[in-house]
């Protein structure tokens, strides 16, 4: 984590690990509303049907993924720079 | 405000979607919007609106559930035989969505009322069954600058078209004056098919919430009919009338007014 931080600072996290598709999207583009352009959102998600999924809706949404991490925990982190519409 | 993670997941399918978004489900939720009859037309528009999550809505009517309305108005149930309907159909509203503040009005509209109705909200259906009643939602959205949307079903067919402010005709432009008394039978004389008022009433609720939301093109500028016999959709365009009398270039009608002898029954 310390490592990304020296690369972008994150503007803003949202844990989606308890919840199920379709809300884990849901959650995740809500997230990201609530930022400006230009932020980076840190995004939890679990291992599985998640990190298959979110990452791609996020990016169909326009926006750039910077990086997925494996939190050697079941979970993942997604980092998202949010675009301007 | 943000939304909960229960109304996210409550609204989740509008969210998904790239036209509505975060953004469009707040527009919903700040919207304020103004069925006028609890009947046939108004039922399923102001139960896909509660669902939908607009923060207002206010539902007209004045007529208690009768036995023959049960066959297409699904906003009322058995129980709610004798009911005022504008109560019955609030309480089914409060029952899909608590979040959405209901208004029942116990009311006719007419001339003396209309004003002060449609000036509470943003966006007016007209689910009312009868020519007069149209002619005076249509004069008295037009005067106080309402976009409205006009729908009317009949037997096997309905038709429905979208009046917004500056763009495009409103329904006098196209259909002038109410016909003579008795020319039109109301569907309580002429019967209509009861998923006909699903379908034209879900439109207009999907007027209403393209609106809000800026999602496509509206139904302004043209009459969408529908013939339920053979499945056909048509999509006829209108045209503004500029010696239209209520929002022509010297408009002769300037309050609105109720046409003489017109029984103002709504969506019996």
């Amino acid at each position: 984590m310390e490592k990304h931080k020296a690369e972008f600072s994150i503007a803003a996290t949202e844990d989606i690990t308890d919840a199920v598709c379709p809300l884990t999207f849901v959650r995740a583009k809500a997230a990201l509303e609530e930022l400006e352009a230009g932020d980076v959102l840190a995004l939890r998600m679990n291992d599985g049907e998640p990190v298959q999924n979110v990452p791609r809706s996020v990016k169909e949404e326009g926006h750039k993924i910077l990086k997925l991490t494996d939190n050697a925990d079941g979970t993942y982190t997604l980092f998202v720079r949010k675009t301007g519409e | 405000m943000s939304f909960s993670k229960e109304q996210l997941e409550r609204y989740s399918r509008h969210i998904i979607l790239k036209e509505i978004g975060v953004k469009g489900q707040k527009r919903l939720s700040e919207a304020k919007v103004l069925i006028i009859g609890a009947g046939g037309l108004g039922a399923p528009a102001a139960l896909y609106l509660a669902a939908a999550g607009v923060g207002r809505i206010g539902i007209a009517d004045a007529d208690r559930v009768d036995l023959s309305n049960l066959q297409r108005q699904i906003i009322h149930s058995t129980n709610d035989l004798g009911k005022e309907k504008a109560l019955s159909a609030a309480e089914s509203m409060r029952a899909i969505n608590p979040e959405t503040r209901v208004e029942a009005q116990v009311c006719f509209v007419s001339a003396d009322n209309i004003g002060a109705l449609v000036a509470d909200y943003d966006v007016i259906l007209d689910g009312t069954d009868n020519c007069p009643a149209k002619f005076l939602i249509n004069d008295a959205c037009v005067l106080a600058k309402k976009p409205f949307s006009h729908a009317g079903i009949i037997r096997f067919r309905g038709q429905l078209m979208t009046y917004v402010p500056g763009q495009g005709p409103c329904y006098r432009c196209a259909f002038r004056e109410p016909p003579p008394p008795d020319a039109v039978p109301t569907c309580s004389q002429a019967g209509v098919i009861g998923a006909m008022a699903g379908v034209i009433g879900s439109l207009q609720a999907l007027e209403a919430i393209k609106y809000f939301t800026g999602a496509g093109t509206l139904l302004t500028g043209a009459l969408l009919t529908y013939d339920a016999l053979t499945q056909e959709f048509r999509k006829i365009r209108l045209p503004r009338r500029e010696s239209c009398e209520v929002c022509g270039t010297h408009p002769t009608i300037t309050a609105p007014f109720d046409y003489a002898g017109a029984v103002c029954e709504i969506a019996p």
